[in-house]
């Protein structure tokens, strides 16, 4: 798992959810602000807003609270409430590279039950191949990943009581 | 990672070696058909993918008197581990977030989006 035969690196994750695809497409598009990890972020300052233009071809951006804007990547395709497929062109330091181009490919599908079950794949990973040690330097930094998992555990409890 | 870093790193810090690899990433291949590719001699094609082979980014084959040269999918599980946390953050926040909207009414939501 995670390797094609033709060497094509990718990562493939799943959740459900208890909303239907309609309100998971709109969630995740319109509202990646907030549920995205808050210290993934390249401009100089914090993210106002993450902002996913709802056309093929549109930007995939950060703005900033300075409102100054970042480019992430762009909307390579753009089926609601099925079909999601996003250009991520950032390189492993965190800055805009438009020659590198992954492709994460997010499906919304009925989980039969009212809800939705969502399919990511973040496709193309090989094409950081140069780039590799830099990556598992930001992997391994202090306050890294687990980190970032408790916090957010914390307020999800809060929001939900 | 079993290869060393700076093995990694000095495998691809050669243009000759990242086009092999490209040139790889597309399937399987044998030196002599690696050499018609590229500006470069039988000999040197079979020198670069030895460095590749040390730095384990690269496996190879031997199938009777023929050798195959494919990637080596672990040298890129830096990589693939990275993202793979991300998104298991990532999604686990969406999930949370979607737990929270299905306890409230379907309303329809006024977009926020901004172009």
């Amino acid at each position: 798992m995670g390797t094609q035969p033709t060497g094509e690196v990718v990562v493939r994750r799943t959740v459900q959810v208890p909303i239907p695809p309609e309100r998971a497409f709109a969630l995740f598009t319109d509202r990646m602000t907030e549920f995205w990890p808050p210290d993934h972020s390249i401009g100089s300052s914090p993210i106002a807003r993450i902002v996913v233009e709802p056309v093929v071809g549109g930007r995939w951006f950060e703005r900033g609270v300075d409102g100054s804007e970042c480019e992430w990547g762009q909307v390579a395709r753009w089926n609601p409430p099925g079909e999601l497929v996003l250009l991520w062109q950032l390189g492993a330091d965190w800055t805009f590279d438009p020659t590198l181009r992954t492709e994460v490919e997010v499906d919304f599908t009925p989980d039969g039950a009212g809800g939705t079950l969502l399919e990511l794949r973040h496709r193309h990973l090989e094409r950081y191949g140069e780039q590799a040690e830099t990556l598992r330097g930001i992997f391994d930094s202090p306050g890294g990943w687990n980190g970032i998992l408790a916090a957010f555990v914390d307020r999800a409890r809060q929001t939900a009581d | 990672m079993p290869a060393s870093a700076a093995a990694v790193l000095d495998a691809l810090g050669d243009a000759t070696r990242r086009s092999i690899l490209e040139r790889l990433l597309d399937g399987p291949s044998a030196v002599g058909v690696l050499a018609g590719q590229l500006p470069v001699s039988r000999p040197a094609v079979s020198q670069h993918l030895r460095v590749l082979k040390e730095a384990e980014l690269v496996l190879e084959s031997v199938a009777g008197t023929r050798h195959l040269y494919r990637i080596n999918p672990a040298g890129f599980e830096a990589v693939r581990g990275y993202f793979d946390q991300f998104w298991a953050t990532t999604l686990h926040n969406f999930a949370a977030l979607a737990h929270v909207e299905a306890a409230r009414p379907p309303v329809h939501l006024p977009s926020e989006q901004e172009t």
